[in-house]
């Protein structure tokens, strides 16, 4: 079974065409990297797979389930969370809260276990303690593995840029989905950053078992790092397959370089 | 301590309420609500209804149903907060604001026209039940409740809605349930504050619950820092009884330059603060 299958969407904004008839198929467990240039509807793609557009068209699968028309709301539950182009952290909360609060959403809790947890929060400081302790060795785990143990009490805002991706990536990882999209997980860091960016995701595949579709302009950590790779341009597929493929490619090359007038060659 | 000093305590008390329990809407949650006094008076209306029923019923029990009657305020102002909640917190920033607005004005003339009630009349004979030791007891108890669900997953979720609501949505938060559960519990305390008042101030009348009193709710609340829980308190505190401590300059002047330094008092204030840097330490 395919993490995700997308058949055949469109989307299109008053007119204008965003995405036409992409169909996709990303694989469970590997890292699935979607180039393109700028305006080809990547982040569309994404704002339609974590249910903030719903497209004019076509169907998603997730893991075998239809997810459209869900809320944003409900998809990291059902197994897939994002993180955004330009970093979204919760500015003025700390990095463990920050990464609390994706936990927090994780169980599902009905009417009666709800009650009981207002019961606890109001009046049972003991149980209410015990639960939070629980959370906050979660949360502690989480930061170590992303090693972001000794900022846990900075503000998100505080942190330097490359530790905010960093954050976020471990927000997303927080909510327990086994699909992370990731826009643009490398943009603004240095060769440095990239390189543990690289050894992380590929963590985050092996050993936790994730897919991770990602977004991104930097072509060498792109064809380093993915199994497989989409093109899009003006929101079509032109091209699919692994890196070398993808390479190798006179379309995709078209795409990026332009066209070689006959002369020139 | 005089009578007069007790009940200006009082007040200041039921300010605190009100400004906490805003500060839950509007300064944790990140929402935008004016409508605050409208959920004061169907507490307030509630709960004087009831000890009214009670005083000819019951008058020996009244220790026990000043209480019940509170919290019926507050359980009757929560529920019209989730009525009303649902479907307007849908909004976001300014339109929530003029929706809010609207909702306390809509309360206000629905009791205005309400006749069971007092209609434009009001409604008098209120026993004097409220004193300093009852806003004592529900304040420590509302500002006890509000810390703690401030510092639970409630609150955290809370927080992040106000830093971001898409971001938050995206890690699974539902805004509309969250909002919503915020709402209720800021006008359920408002509702609470509400009783306190009616039975502080022995009578009711639908023009005390006027968009102005929701505005110097609002306003007490900015000036202590939207999200700052103590500076919301010391604020409320501060001006309640700075506008009592100039009472005496219009009666001697007659004018009304107690309004004036009250606003000067504000800008002054609002000027330093942003000078001092205090935002930073806000909202965390």
């Amino acid at each position: 079974m395919n993490a995700l299958d997308i058949k055949n969407i469109s989307l299109s904004f008053s007119g204008l065409k965003a995405i036409t008839n992409l169909t996709l198929s990303i694989p469970q467990e590997k890292i699935y990297g979607l180039i393109g240039p700028n305006g080809a509807g990547k982040t569309s793609l994404f704002n339609i797979l974590s249910g903030l557009y719903s497209p004019t068209q076509g169907d998603v699968m997730m893991l075998g389930k239809s997810i459209l028309n869900k809320h944003p709301h409900e998809l990291p539950r059902l197994g897939l969370a994002r993180t955004f182009q330009n970093v979204r952290l919760f500015k003025k909360l700390t990095v463990e809260q920050n990464i609390l609060v994706a936990l927090d959403q994780k169980k599902e809790v009905d009417l009666k276990q709800k009650l009981k947890n207002y019961f606890y929060l109001l009046f049972s400081t003991r149980h209410f303690l015990s639960d939070e302790e629980e959370l906050l060795g979660q949360a502690n785990l989480i930061l170590k593995e992303f090693d972001l143990q000794e900022h846990a009490q900075t503000l998100a805002q505080d942190l330097p840029y490359g530790l905010q991706k960093k954050c976020e990536l471990a927000r997303a990882y927080a909510t327990g989905a086994q699909i992370l999209l990731l826009d643009e997980p490398a943009a603004g860091l240095n060769p440095q950053e990239t390189a543990v960016l690289s050894v992380l995701l590929r963590k985050l595949r092996d050993h936790s078992k994730l897919t991770l579709v990602l977004i991104e302009h930097d072509m060498k950590f792109v064809m380093g790092l993915c199994d497989q790779i989409s093109v899009l341009d003006y929101g079509v597929k032109i091209a699919e397959g692994t890196p070398s493929q993808i390479q190798k490619n006179p379309i995709v090359q078209e795409a990026y370089l332009g066209k070689a007038r006959s002369k020139d060659v | 301590m005089s009578s007069y000093l007790l009940s200006l305590l009082s007040y200041a008390g039921i300010n605190i309420i009100l400004v906490a329990s805003l500060n839950l809407i509007n300064g944790y949650t990140g929402m935008f609500s004016l409508g605050h006094a409208g959920f004061m008076a169907v507490g307030a209306y509630t709960s004087a209804w009831i000890t009214n029923w009670a005083m000819f019923n019951h008058p020996t029990w009244m220790l026990f149903w000043f209480p019940v009657s509170l919290l019926s305020g507050a359980i009757t102002a929560g529920g019209v907060g989730f009525l009303v909640g649902l479907p307007s917190l849908r909004l976001k920033g300014d339109y929530l604001a003029v929706v809010t607005l609207g909702i306390g004005e809509i309360i206000r003339v629905c009791i205005l026209n309400f006749e069971p009630l007092g209609g434009a009349r009001g409604m008098s004979d209120i026993p004097h039940l409220s004193s300093i030791i009852w806003v004592v007891i529900f304040g420590a108890t509302i500002l006890y409740l509000l810390w703690r669900l401030i510092h639970s997953p409630y609150g955290r979720s809370w927080m992040s809605l106000r830093e971001d609501e898409i971001a938050s949505q995206a890690m699974g938060v539902s805004s509309l349930r969250y909002k919503t559960t915020a709402f209720v519990w800021g006008a359920a305390f408002a509702g609470i504050a509400g009783g306190l008042f009616a039975h502080e101030l022995r009578y009711l009348n639908p023009g005390i619950f006027d968009f102005n009193r929701s505005f110097e709710i609002t306003l007490m609340l900015v000036l202590g820092g939207l999200g700052n829980f103590w500076g919301a308190v010391i604020s409320a505190s501060a001006l309640t009884l700075l506008k009592e401590a100039l009472k005496p300059l219009q009666e001697i002047t007659r004018i009304d330059f107690r309004m004036i330094i009250y606003a000067l008092v504000l800008i002054s204030v609002m000027i330093i603060k942003a000078k001092w840097k205090w935002k930073r330490h806000e909202r965390t």
